[in-house]
């Protein structure tokens, strides 16, 4: 068994480029540049960056939203260029995103139902019966109560849409979870329970987290390793500890300098 | 402790809906129009079973019959034929025509704004160009022009008026469905498995609904017009057949002799447009959200206060601002909610209090009711009062509360990019905002401008001054919010989240910056945030909201290490630090869910 999730070598992705209608060459620009990282199994590797460095880009290339101009994917040990050929609904079972923003994220014209339905239908191929077991158990897993199902996005909070979108997420049963900045919009007593939440999840369901973000003290929290990027390279990584005992890169420690903290004591 | 867990097994119900059509009946036009719509197209419906006589019988004896003529309730026209038969009739090829060409025009011009929003690139640039194409001839031409190559006839008039119509829908429907095809939603489709088309139909075909049913109800009436225009001019329908336009073409001929001929299927072609334009205007009062909550309304220079509130005395003379049991809610349908109450804070000269509060706690709204700037409607400042340097903000008149903004009392908002004009440089508006208040000179107002950017660490600020918003980093853009804060030297500050859109490299500057300025002016700033740690960075005192109440006010030092209020202790538990690593797991999981820590 491979005990990779994700592997990246040497991806770059450029944005614009090539020649404008009247033969000028457009601006381009290298959203991320020669990145490599490994996921393990079973890990939280945390990418931290300041808006601009490439990490949503990363993570967007990592669910086939969007293609690397050059380098390789490999997710769960199968080639992304083979898995993209193979459509969407392989892809989507392997590897699944979870949207900064969670009330953008969900249909503001559907029911909560309606959305946790597509995945398991489409993805898992349920029956009606199974499907709606699912649900249940999926409200559950993410601490809802079940009248959920008949609402609409607006009429939850910024916290439960998160879980919602995040029980959307583990309705696919996949192994990999892609976090976009999942609690950087959320209220820091509700940022500490959705953490608290994804945390156990990976416990229970032996997943597997690439965990995008900008604040440093979640991502001590939650990872095991950590990544650092800075305009679309990767400028440090290593294990947690190590990070923040000694930084080595002088941007690394800039950033763990400039962070606010509370001086209790 | 547990009482969040509940709160969140509890979704708050929003505010109940009120239904689409009780909001159609209360406006009042609208409802005149449905109804009057409503009894016209069941009239045209029952044409068949109405006793009338045959609309196509021609009776030359009886020929330019009045009104009210015995058997002939309008009359004849010149052929004797029955009017008010004709006109029944007519209402109905003419009403039939005008929606099915709507119905045609929507459907084929709302497929292609989708797909081309949808597809973008290159398939966009196509079909925009074939529908620019379609709207670069006066319609009417066009329309006149597809009769005459299809040959005259009441289906070919339906497909002329359907093509001129296509473009309205096209780049209405495209347009919205650009903004939503890069919504988060609909990549998180995709990621579940949804195929092109079925995110088409089933993700963006729902919310882009509401705008094609405003622009069928904003089009329908022009689209009955054009049909009797064409009839007129005989391209539509053909004699004997009764049709509005053809009746009016018909009558124009007796204009003198017997108007009624033409002037009652006018009334009649008014009477349908309007009740379709009044209904379309009033269903489109309903369909937009914006509109629904009231966003049109113009709100009012300054905060409406309640003339009976209650107006405590000033308990803190030292302080430049002092808050006074203040209340301020908002009008809803009629019905006033509190969104804070009993604030009362004070702010000493040189001092920088922070208002911390999660979000819908209340902060924002303190902060904009100081000067007056919550919007009225629906805002009401319903108790308490305002001192500043001593003086009663909310009894001041409304020009001696304007000139106080900005030069006494000055805001910083959270994003630079939605407070300074995309169109103007960024030195223009510092000048600006200094000639608000001071009466100077050119030469001198752009010396002060490029002497406040300098001081805000723009660096080339004489350059840089010739730049627009969208040219600067969020970082610099905060700097030129600062700058325009300080540019009358007010006394007080007040800063909402100002480095909460910022990376946390530029909120480290920006706070330097802050504190700096605030101790080489001597300004009282009162810090608005959500986050602990900024708290601790920047504010000497500290007031913690939730619920639109204070619940704890205190040193920061002092309160931050040994918080009172449980609510204060919980969140500051809540807060994740560097340092802590997964011990702030094992700490918040204890917080949340007592029963497994036992």
């Amino acid at each position: 068994m491979n005990t990779h999730a994700i592997e990246l070598r040497q991806v770059t992705k450029i944005f614009g480029g090539g020649r404008s209608l009247f033969g000028g060459s457009r601006h381009a620009v290298k959203a991320v540049d020669d990145v490599s990282l490994t996921l393990r199994r079973g890990e939280t590797l945390a990418v931290v960056g300041e808006s601009g460095s490439g990490k949503s880009t990363l993570a967007r290339m990592l669910v086939g939203l969007e293609q690397p101009t050059t380098g390789d994917m490999r997710i769960a040990g199968h080639d992304a260029v083979e898995l993209r050929r193979q459509g969407a609904r392989v892809f989507g079972k392997i590897v699944q995103y979870v949207f900064q923003d969670p009330v953008a994220s969900l249909n503001p014209r559907k029911t909560i139902s309606d959305i946790l339905d597509t995945p398991l239908k489409l993805l898992n191929g349920y029956t009606q019966e199974k499907r709606r077991a699912r649900m249940a158990d999926l409200l559950d897993a993410v601490q809802m109560p079940r009248d959920t199902l008949g609402r609409y996005p607006h009429e939850f909070s910024g916290g439960q849409a998160q879980r919602i979108a995040i029980a959307r997420a583990l309705a696919a049963e996949a192994q990999i979870l892609i976090l976009d900045e999942p609690v950087s919009a959320l209220d820091v007593s509700v940022q500490a329970q959705v953490l608290l939440l994804l945390q156990e999840l990976k416990q229970t369901l032996d997943l597997s987290y690439l965990f995008i973000s900008h604040d440093l003290a979640v991502v001590e929290a939650i990872s095991d390793r950590v990544a650092v990027m800075r305009s679309g390279r990767l400028v440090e990584e290593a294990s947690v500890e190590t990070l923040f005992k000694a930084p080595q890169d002088p941007y690394t420690r800039q950033l763990i300098g400039s962070a606010p903290k509370i001086r209790r004591n | 402790m547990t009482d969040s867990v509940v709160a969140a097994s509890n979704p708050a119900r929003g505010p109940s809906r009120v239904s689409s059509w009780s909001l159609l009946f209360n406006n009042r036009l609208a409802a005149i129009g449905l109804l009057l719509l409503g009894a016209l197209v069941l009239v045209a419906l029952l044409a068949p079973v109405l006793p009338l006589p045959d609309p196509n019988a021609t009776a030359l004896a009886q020929r330019l019959q009045p009104l009210l003529s015995e058997g002939q309730l309008l009359g004849t026209d010149e052929l004797g034929r029955d009017i008010l038969s004709r006109l029944i009739w007519g209402s109905r090829v003419s009403m039939t025509v005008g929606f099915a060409a709507t119905l045609v025009a929507a459907a084929i011009g709302s497929a292609i704004g989708l797909l081309s929003g949808y597809a973008g690139g290159r398939m966009d640039n196509v079909m925009m160009r074939g529908i620019d194409m379609l709207m670069a001839f006066p319609y009417i031409l066009l329309a006149l022009a597809i009769v005459a190559a299809l040959g005259p006839g009441l289906m070919n008039a339906l497909y002329a008026i359907a093509v001129v119509n296509i473009p309205f829908f096209a780049r209405n429907v495209r347009g919205v469905t650009l903004a939503l095809s890069r919504a988060e939603f609909v990549d998180a489709a995709r990621l579940s498995g949804k195929g092109h088309l079925s995110v088409l139909c089933t993700e963006l075909l729902p919310n882009v609904l509401p705008v094609i049913v405003i622009t069928m109800s904003t089009t329908a009436g022009w689209m009955i017009l054009e049909t009797a225009g064409l009839s007129f001019l005989g391209l539509g329908a053909q004699p004997p057949q009764a049709d509005l336009g053809s009746m009016l073409g018909a009558g124009r001929a007796q204009l003198f002799t017997a108007p009624h001929v033409s002037v009652v299927p006018g009334v009649m072609i008014f009477l349908i447009v309007i009740s379709l334009n009044v209904l379309g205007d009033g269903i489109r009062d309903i369909l937009d959200p914006r509109l629904r909550s009231g966003a049109l309304l113009r709100p009012g220079p300054r905060t409406a206060v309640h003339p009976d509130r209650t107006s405590p005395k000033n308990g803190n003379t030292d302080a430049v601002l002092n808050v006074e049991a203040l209340e301020t809610g908002f009008i809803r349908n009629g019905r006033y909610t509190a969104a804070v109450q009993e604030i009362s804070l004070h702010l000493n000269p040189g001092e920088c209090l922070g208002l911390i509060g999660e979000s819908g706690s209340g902060k924002s709204v303190t902060a904009l009711s100081i000067m007056g700037l919550v919007n009225s409607p629906p805002g009401l400042i319903r108790n308490g009062a305002i001192y500043l340097d001593g003086e009663d903000v909310l009894a001041m008149p409304e020009i001696r509360l304007i000139s106080c903004r900005g030069s006494r009392v000055a805001y910083i908002f959270q994003d630079p990019l939605t407070t300074l004009h995309p169109m103007h440089p960024i030195g223009r508006q510092v000048e600006e905002a200094i000639a608000a208040h001071q009466r100077l000179d050119r030469q001198t107002l752009r010396k002060h401008s490029i002497m406040l950017l300098e001081r805000v660490g723009i660096p080339d600020a004489g350059e840089r001054a010739k730049h627009f918003p969208h040219q600067l980093s969020g970082g610099q853009r905060q700097r030129v919010g600062i700058a325009m804060a300080l540019a009358n030297d007010p006394d007080v500050i007040i800063a909402d989240e100002p480095t909460t859109a910022l990376d946390v490299t530029v909120q480290a500057q920006i706070l330097d910056l802050l504190r700096d300025l605030q101790k080489e002016r001597g300004m009282a700033l009162l810090f608005i945030t959500h986050d602990f740690g900024v708290v601790a960075e920047v504010c000497d005192r500290v007031a913690v909201m939730k619920d639109g109440v204070v619940v704890e006010t205190g040193e920061t030092q002092a309160l931050l290490s040994n918080p009172q209020h449980n609510y204060t202790k919980r969140l500051i538990a809540c807060v994740p630090e560097i340092g802590q690593g997964q011990d702030f797991l094992n700490r918040v999981s204890k917080l949340f869910r007592p029963e497994q820590s036992v």
